[in-house]
């Protein structure tokens, strides 16, 4: 495991291959399932970590997520970008994502 | 194998999230804390390719999303990559249990384009002569073999190793070797005391200072590895005063299907001799589930006895487990024995003291095997 350092825009992240998202119609909701385990996620969580498998980079993954919340004024969008942060430290640490190498 | 309480804690809303299938009772190995039941050749009517999948069909519908393939040794069916392929194709995750015995690459290859997402492997040591005497076969280089492959193919791991007295003090050596196989998950996986487990009790459970210095092996061994292997190390129930959460609470996200095709609530519940198992022969699995009165019998808190009926912890530990309160105390609505609260406490209390006492009398292990009186020396 490398050394934790905070992520920025330019970092690339993925899923980490060891769980498997996806939608799950009878929990209406994401989950993540992996060996042993399942974690079913939250509204937000759900959506951060889907738009993360098709972003190129934080930074675009920041940009989706402001559109998703239809965030345009300047406060509601910083409190998109501190959540995306806060979930990516949380998941990370964690082990749902991965910085790409 | 079951788990004891090391899944995560899950509100399952009403549905089995969890699927477990046991194949087949059959297995090349005779592991003397097997889970099936004794009298396991009885059980030989195990269901068709198409009744599986129709169980499968099933129970996506009701919401299950892992599915473990189990037995028994599950590979001995020859329809089980074709079972896999129709599970991942319905959604599920998919894990195999195996003792890895007649696991060939090319199986492995056939079991990955099915769709198969992780294997837990079974290894009772690091040195083979233990491994070996312990499951009454030549395995152990069959199995580290098939490690090896498991890993060269890409499949997440876990490594699974039954903690009993014979094997506790290789635990450093045990981590070593995950270590080098480089697996992600370690479970160091203490014995249930039901079905075979119980008739070697005496033999199997380790000391409470064997369990101390395991222990700190693996927190050595946590603290430096890190987040590259996950061990899961848990002091039994028996030491610790405190019952398991035993299947997340009867009845509330595990549903097991025996070769038979009999509902169960738990993988050992068979030794409950009054409760009647239907089976999926007779009815669909979502009346097993919802409406079948062995799976509503210990549902919820209002079976329960005091001390567990005005206890706070009732909500975490569900009471413990019902087949241990019931093959202890003769009555599954008891506390489970393990909880220091239990009035029957004491009988845990002195298996565990026979069991610590300097001057035990040893007795050969009972070894699983369909017809018990080749076992040289059973007692009873
Ligand atoms: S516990 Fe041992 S004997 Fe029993 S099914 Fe598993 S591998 Fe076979
Ligand atoms: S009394 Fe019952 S609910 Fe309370 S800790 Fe013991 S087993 Fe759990």
């Amino acid at each position: 495991m490398g050394e934790e350092t905070a992520f920025s825009v330019t970092d690339q992240v993925e899923i980490n291959p060891l769980y498997m998202f996806r939608w799950e119609e009878a929990q209406d909701a994401y989950v993540l399932l992996y060996p042993e385990g399942i974690v079913k996620l939250n509204e937000t969580a759900g959506e951060i970590l889907h738009h993360c498998s098709q972003s190129s980079s934080v930074g675009d993954l920041i940009k989706k997520m402001k559109t998703h919340y239809a965030a345009s004024d300047p406060a509601t969008a910083e409190k998109v970008e501190d959540g995306v942060y806060k979930f990516l430290e949380v998941s990370h640490a964690k082990g749902w994502i991965r910085r790409k190498t | 194998m079951p788990k004891a309480g090391s899944g995560v804690k899950l509100d399952g809303q009403g549905q089995p999230l969890w699927l477990c299938l046991e194949l087949t009772y059959r297995c090349p190995l005779q592991c003397p804390w097997c889970s099936n039941p004794v009298d396991f050749a009885d059980y030989s009517d195990e269901l068709t390719t198409e009744e599986w999948k129709r169980v499968l069909r099933e129970g996506r519908e009701l919401g299950a999303l892992q599915l473990g393939f189990t037995g028994g040794e599950p590979l001995i069916r020859k329809d089980l990559e074709e079972l896999v392929d129709y599970a991942n194709g319905l959604g599920y995750y998919t894990n195999l249990i195996t003792s890895g015995m007649g696991l060939t690459e090319e199986r492995l290859l056939d079991l990955k384009k099915a769709g198969l997402k992780q294997i837990q492997l079974s290894i009772q040591s690091c040195d083979s002569n233990v491994t070996n005497e312990l499951v009454g076969t030549d395995a152990h280089d069959k199995k580290l073999a098939v490690a090896k492959l498991i890993k060269k193919h890409d499949f997440p791991m876990v490594l699974n190793v039954p903690v009993v007295r014979q094997n506790v003090d290789l635990v450093p050596g045990i981590l070593k070797m995950a270590e080098e196989l480089k697996v992600e998950f370690l479970e160091f996986a203490n014995v249930q005391y039901y079905n075979w487990a119980l008739l070697n009790r005496k033999e199997l459970i380790p000391t409470k200072e064997q369990l101390d210095r395991a222990e700190a092996a693996v927190n050595e061994t946590r603290a430096r590895v890190g987040d590259d292997m996950t061990i899961y190390f848990v002091i039994p129930d028996y030491y610790d005063g405190k019952p398991k959460a035993c299947m997340n609470g009867w009845g509330n996200i595990h549903l097991t299907v025996a070769p038979d095709g009999s509902g169960l609530p738990c993988q050992e519940c068979r030794v409950l001799k009054d409760v009647e198992y239907n089976s999926v022969r007779d009815h669909s699995l979502a009346w097993i589930w919802h409406e079948s009165p062995a799976f509503n019998l210990y549902r919820g808190q209002d079976w329960m006895k005091e001390p567990c009926k005005t206890c706070d912890e009732k909500e975490q530990d569900f009471g413990g487990c019902r087949c241990q309160s019931y093959l202890l105390t003769g009555d599954a609505t008891n506390t489970d024995p393990a909880c220091s609260r239990s009035p029957f406490h004491n009988l845990v209390e002195e298996t565990v003291k026979e069991a610590n006492a300097p001057n035990r009398i040893y007795q050969p292990l009972v070894m699983r095997r369909a017809n018990r009186s080749e076992n040289t020396a059973v007692s009873g």
